[in-house]
Order: C-alpha cells, then structure tokens, then sequence
C-alpha cells in the first residue's frame, strides 16, 4: 500500500481551470488519506511543471503520483518517466482524467464540475494505493515484413523496407505483380507513360535478394502479435510445370475456350489458358480453373496433348506456406465500381469505365493504341465523359469523393485529343478537383490547348440513337439544356475497396469502416497505422488515392516497419490479465469472448492461459469470468470496490 | 428547348469571329463570375457577363442576340482589370456589338424614338446609342 501520495493538477489553461475550481480542489484533496503533498499548475505537461512533480518526489519523499489533468492517451507515458525519472516505478504514477471526463462535458456546470473532478481525483488515489510494481515485458521481434497486395502500394512499401536491409514477403492475389497500375495508358500531370514508371521498379522486386514473392497466392490465417506474426499462406497452383515450360505458347492456340480478358477490361478475350500481361512480371502462362473444360466436367486436353515439353499439370494441388514476421502492411488497393449499377448509364457496349478507356489509350492495350471504340472499331470523334459516376451520389453510390476521377478525365481527355486530334472530348463535372502539384495548371491546359469542352452539371440520361449515343446533361453555367450526340462515353466510376478486404481487416483484426476501407488508427496524428499495433496501411485500401499520395502512404507505413525494426526489441505493457488457477474451472468463456486470441485453455490441466505479449489488458474475460478466476494486474477486484466505495459514497 | 452542342457549333464561324475580333480565345474564362461581380451595370443586364462568356464557348449566338447585356456594358474595363484569368471580357463585349452592327442589325431603332427627344438628343449621343463604343 503507497502511503505516501502527491497529486498534481493541471489547469491546462483554462481548458480545466476555467470549469473546475481548481484551487478548491486542491485545499481540499490535501487533507485526503494518504496524501502528503498537492498543487495545482498551469500546464503541468510543460517542463516546470515537470520539474514540479520532481521536486515534490524528492522533497516530500512521495511513492506514488497522481496526475490530474487530460487523458491517459495524451500524457501518461509522459508522467510515468518523469516519475522513473526520480526512481520510481512507473506503475506507482496514475492519470484521474479530469478534462476530457469533467471539464469538457460539463463545462457550464462549474460547482457540479468541481465536485466530479474531486471524485475523479479521490477513486484514482484508491486506485494508486493498491498499484503493484511493474516492468514492461520484453517479446522477441521477427525482423521480416509482409505486404499484403503487390500493386504500386505494396511494391513501394516492400522496396523500402527491403532496401533498409529486412527481409519481405509479398503476397499478392493475382498472377502478377503491378495492381492497376499496369493498366493506365500514362500519368497526370506529367504524361508518363507508365512502362517506363512501373517496368523497372517490378524488375527489382522480382531481382530483389530481401523479397520474396508469392503470387496466385492469399493470406489463408494470421495469429500473433506485433513482432511475432504467424502467416499462413495459401498458394494457387498455375497448372504449368515452370521448369519444362519454354513459353512457346503452342497451348494458346490449342485451347478451345475463350473468353474476356480481366486485364483489359473485357475489351479483348483470352482463352482458359493464358499469358500474363506482357506489363507484368512475372511473365508465365497458367491455367484458369474456373474457366477450363478439363476442370469443368470434359475430358480436354487439348494444352497437354501440344505442349511439347510436358508442362501442362493438371494435377498440381493448392500449397500453403508458413512463415513467421513482425510487422504487416494491408495494401489490398481498390476496385471500380462496376457500371452495371447504373442502368441509365451503362447498357451501351461504347458506354465504358475509365480503367477501360485506359486499356483503349494504352499502346499495348487491346487497339494498339489506336483509338477505337468497343461496338464498330470506329475511331470516334466525339467523347463524352461523366464524373462523380457513383461518387458524391449517395441516393446511388457514396457519399464519397473518389479524388482522382477528375485529373484521370483530364489526362484521358488530353491523351484523346492528341490522338485524334480532329476530335472533341466534352466532360460533364460537378467541381473539378484538382488539388495537387501542377493538377490545377494541367486542367487549364487539357482546356485551353486541346480545348476539351467541360460542362457543369449531371448527366441525366445517356440513350442509344442509330450510331450514336445521346448524352443529355445540363451546364448550369449557362443554364440551358444540353444534347451532345457521341461516339464513346466513359464513366469515371466510384473507387471502391477491392474485393475481398474486408474478410482479410476481420483476420488481421484490423477495423474496416461502413464502405470497406481499412481505417486508420487517428485521422491526422497516425495516418499509416491501425489500432492492432505492428500492422500498417499504404495506398488506396485506405481511401481513394492517386499515385503520388500512394506512394507517400506506402513509404510512410514502411518507415512505420523500418523504426520498430530499428529496435533491439519489443516492450509489451504489463497489465495484463492473469488466471487464478486454483479458482479456474477451465470452461473456456474467457478465451470465446478475447478478441485478441490471448487465451488458450491448457488441455492437461483444463485452465485458462494468457498469453501476456498478445493480452491487451481490456479486462474483457475477468467481467466474463463466472467463477472470478481472471485478475488483471493493476486492475483487482480490491482497487475496484475501493474506487466504487469513493465514487458512490455520497448516495449510499 | 434542350441545345445541342457539339464541334459545328463550338467551333462556328461565330465563335472563329469572336476570337479573331477580341484577340484572344475563350477557353481561359473558368466561371468564376468575378466579371459580373464587378460590373456596374449588371443590375440592368437580362444576362450576366459570365453567362455572355459561356454563352460564347458554347456557341450559342441567338441567346446572346436576344438580350440586352452588350448594349448595356458601359465598356467601363472593370471586368478586363479584375479577371484572374486574364480575359479581357469589354473586348469580347465589343466584338459581339461589332459583329452585330456587321449584319446591319441596329439596337436603336430611330423611327421608334419620339420626335421631341430626337430634338433635344445631342448628336454624339445618337452616334453613341447606334454605334456604342464600336470602331
């Protein structure tokens, strides 16, 4: 029992002071049991007010300190070494909240507030005195990383952490690396085209000694804790023996089925036996087995009969590989939202979205880089482009704005109007967003110089007529109706979470909001993080993001993994939850309702274990506990029923 | 009545005579309507200056030749000065006057003007009400 108690209270300018009567408080808290020294002082976070409590620790030969200002998450680590600071245990420092819990919600009930804040104060002091000495636990640190999606995200997080010299484990769902990023025919504002942007940064991660890579392949189940991931990772088999295939492609001309490529949007067809895209890597060929007779019910072999070499496998089986890191970056990316949500919009075969009218633009895209259109081959002359197609629409999609729609139509509107320099592009837009460096200037010039006509309004109606395709919209501008008869309509679709993200942020034990993308552990202070500690966020898994800001997300995620490698090891709080193991009866409800996966039962001796580096010290499984055999450290029964005597003493 | 705009009227002969009178192409002008903001004759105008510039882009002639707005610019420049863009909309306003006046279109009809203030009008005053600010 601490004996020997200082309590420390902050006005925090007039955030407490200003509610609370802080002056009163402290004439009154002096005379508590138990302490022998208070104060009250401006900003108590300052360094005099850290000085404060020094000299009070050594001067009054205080054993335990009570801070009473804003909550834990500000400043307790903060006052807890200044108290190890004059040899105390850390532990032997509590935090009464008494401004985001008293002043803030009552701030015009002053007289209620002072008399809540002195409570608040007197139970933290209970608490305090029954505080047992701690030390952080100490848990081992796996040094290797996995990224989870290997488009632009995931490659430039796994580039940077390999590049600080840890070892990474990419896996990425499809046969290839690159994500989307592969399929845009160039960037904004600066036109590049993207081979040359994404070429030699996927060549370095195939070389890369520190990365592994698996693709085809899925996180099947995560467990552990930050330092101590355990993954396992299930691989699809591509049905060709790597090895013996030498890529001649004879199959490819065997194989009876054909059918849409995923790749280029369905805009060019591919057979059940196939090459990855010549921008990704790796290059090799695989077998769909959703698509292929052979897996299908038929007796085709029609691939095996050619080849050549005897690559062909069809009996090649799912693997699962394991492998043990200590820190994961989410970066699973987005989709488009399928324009089949809007009927008005998309019943037309030249009425396409903008990944598809990327692959038209794309010199290696279904046309050559000619610009045709899907239903005649025709080059068209005039095209029309929709934004906020699903975005800014919550009566039809989301709330949301997608943020690159805008530029992409500008970028896609100037790469039409060079290519076919006799045509006209007109965008219908709600506002244009264009709120990057050198975005602003670059629609100026997609509007002065290729002279892309935009107009402001919905579109409210897109109906086939002979050969064209009848846009009627309005330009609020003017106020007047409008009627563009067009060749090639693209919708700027809604970006949203690809698929599948939301089961995989439920095996991470990673938080997903309404819409599916992973949500950050603080909007502004902790953009990269999630709440489960060693698990990061890069690119548009997030939020809608362009290239850029991707890549800022990535390397910051990365530079999250790189400094919690840069530590020897890991410290884990200790106050966690324990099993009196005289008491237990090893029924299990503890360890069904831990939503850390921190507690097993002990199949021998049928009680529950903790495992203290994964406990997270909620205190969910001791309420849980029928028989009161769970016991939290620092958090007993005994400190509870004390601080409850305190809080409730004026109504009983 | 819903307008159809497409490259034939985008790029009209009205649009090609615009930029050539005025010296400069519309595309710059983005909407922000501090033209009308400024205008201190805009309280009189059936259209706004910003709509007479968009008008303009879109091609649309017969709009513009339906209202009163560029016969009711003072041809002040408050525009020109404070646009961020650059446009010098008075110009734009001149050419439209200009190209009017070529079709022997007359805003003021003579025969409509009662004798007695014909009498007291000054001269230059009936040359300006013809002829507004136009070369």
């Amino acid at each position: 029992m601490l004996k020997r108690i200082g309590v420390f209270i902050c006005h925090c300018g007039l955030n407490i002071a200003g509610t609370v009567d802080v002056k009163r408080v402290v004439e009154t808290i002096k005379d508590y049991p138990g302490v022998v020294h208070a104060e009250s002082y401006i900003y108590m976070c300052s360094d005099p007010g850290q000085d404060l409590v020094r000299r009070a620790i050594r001067e009054k030969g205080l054993d335990g300190v009570v801070m009473a200002n804003c909550s834990p998450s500000m400043h307790e680590k903060t006052f807890r070494n200044v108290v190890a600071k004059e040899g105390l245990n850390p532990y032997f420092c509590e935090v009464a909240n008494i401004r985001e819990h008293c002043s803030w919600p009552h701030e015009h009930e002053k007289e209620l507030a002072t008399k809540k804040a002195l409570l608040i104060i007197e139970t933290t002091i209970e608490k305090l005195k029954r505080n047992m000495e701690l030390t952080p636990m100490v848990v081992p640190l796996h040094k290797r990383a996995l990224v989870i999606g290997g488009g632009i995200a995931g490659m430039q997080a796994a580039l940077d952490i390999a590049s600080a010299g840890y070892e990474v484990i990419i896996v990425e769902k499809l046969p290839t690396i690159g994500g989307h990023a592969i399929q845009l025919a160039g960037t904004f504002p600066t036109l590049n085209r993207v081979p040359c942007l994404m070429a030699p940064r996927m060549a370095e991660i195939a070389s890369h000694p520190k990365i592994k890579l698996y693709t085809c392949a899925e996180v099947e189940d995560i467990s552990g804790y930050v330092g101590n991931f355990a993954v396992k990772i299930k691989t699809k088999p591509s049905y060709i023996n790597e090895e013996r295939c030498n890529n001649c492609e004879l199959c490819l001309g065997e194989c009876p089925v054909t059918l849409p490529a995923e790749f280029d949007r369905g805009l060019s067809q591919r057979k059940a036996i196939y090459l990855t895209p010549r921008e990704a890597i790796p290059q090799k060929l695989l077998i769909d087995p959703g698509s292929c007779l052979h897996f299908n019910g038929n007796e085709c072999h029609a691939c095996e009969e050619i080849c050549p070499t005897k690559a062909i496998d069809f009996l090649q089986q799912e693997t699962i590989a394991e492998e043990v890191v200590g820190a994961i970056v989410v970066a699973t990316g987005y989709e488009i939202w399928d324009k089949m949500n809007v009927p008005e919009y998309a019943s037309d075969p030249d009425v396409i979205d903008g990944l598809q009218f990327e692959r038209i633009l794309s010199p290696s895209g279904p046309t050559g880089g000619e610009i045709r259109r899907p239903s005649d081959g025709k080059v068209p002359k005039e095209v029309v482009f929709i934004s906020c197609v699903g975005s800014r629409d919550p009566e039809h999609g989301f709330t949301y704005c997608s943020r690159v729609c805008c530029m992409y139509i500008a970028k896609q509107a100037v790469l039409y109007s060079r290519t076919v320099p006799e045509g006209q592009a007109y965008v219908f837009y709600m506002d244009i967003r264009s709120d990057s460096k050198g975005y602003e200037e670059f629609v100026k010039r997609a509007v002065e110089e290729e002279r892309v006509l935009y107009l402001r309004g919905r579109v409210s109606k897109v109906f086939r007529d002979g050969d064209k395709i009848k846009v009627w919209g309005s330009d609020t501008l003017s106020g007047k109706s409008i009627e563009i008869a067009a060749d090639l309509v693209i919708l700027a679709t809604a970006m949203t979470p690809s698929e599948g993200a939301k089961e995989l942020a439920r095996k991470l034990n990673v938080t997903v909001d309404a819409l599916g993308f992973l949500t950050e552990a603080h909007p502004k202070l902790r953009p990269v993080e999630t709440l489960t500690t060693g698990i990061y966020l890069a690119g548009t898994a997030q939020w809608p993001r362009d290239i850029p800001d991707t890549i800022s997300s990535s390397s910051g995620a990365a530079s999250k993994v790189i400094s919690l490698f840069s530590r020897k090891e890991l410290l884990h709080e200790p106050t966690v939850a324990w099993p009196d193991e005289e008491v237990c009866s090893g029924c299990g409800i503890c360890a069904s309702i831990c939503a850390y996966h921190a507690i097993e039962i002990d199949p021998k001796r049928r009680v529950a274990r903790v495992n203290e580096a994964v406990c997270e010290g909620c205190g969910a499984c001791i309420a849980a506990c029928p028989s009161g055999a769970m016991r939290q450290k620092n958090w007993t029964a005994m400190q509870f029923f004390e601080m409850l005597d305190v809080a409730t003493g004026a109504y009983v | 009545m819903r307008v159809e705009i497409s490259t034939k009227r985008i790029y009209s002969d009205f649009v090609k005579k615009v930029e050539e009178i005025n010296g400069q192409t519309l595309p710059p002008c983005y909407q922000c309507g501090k033209c009308s903001a400024g205008c201190p004759m805009s309280f009189a105008m059936e259209l706004l200056p910003n709509q007479i510039i968009r008008l303009v882009q879109l091609g649309l002639e017969e709009d513009i030749a339906k209202s009163n707005t560029i016969w009711i610019c003072a041809s002040c420049i408050t525009c020109s000065l404070r646009c961020p863009r650059g446009v010098d909309l008075a110009r734009v306003m001149e050419a439209l006057r200009l190209i009017t006046m070529r079709k022997n279109i007359d805003h003021v009809k003579i025969s409509e003007i009662p004798q007695e203030t014909i009498a007291e009008l000054p001269q230059l005053a009936m040359v300006g009400g013809f002829r507004k600010l136009t070369a």
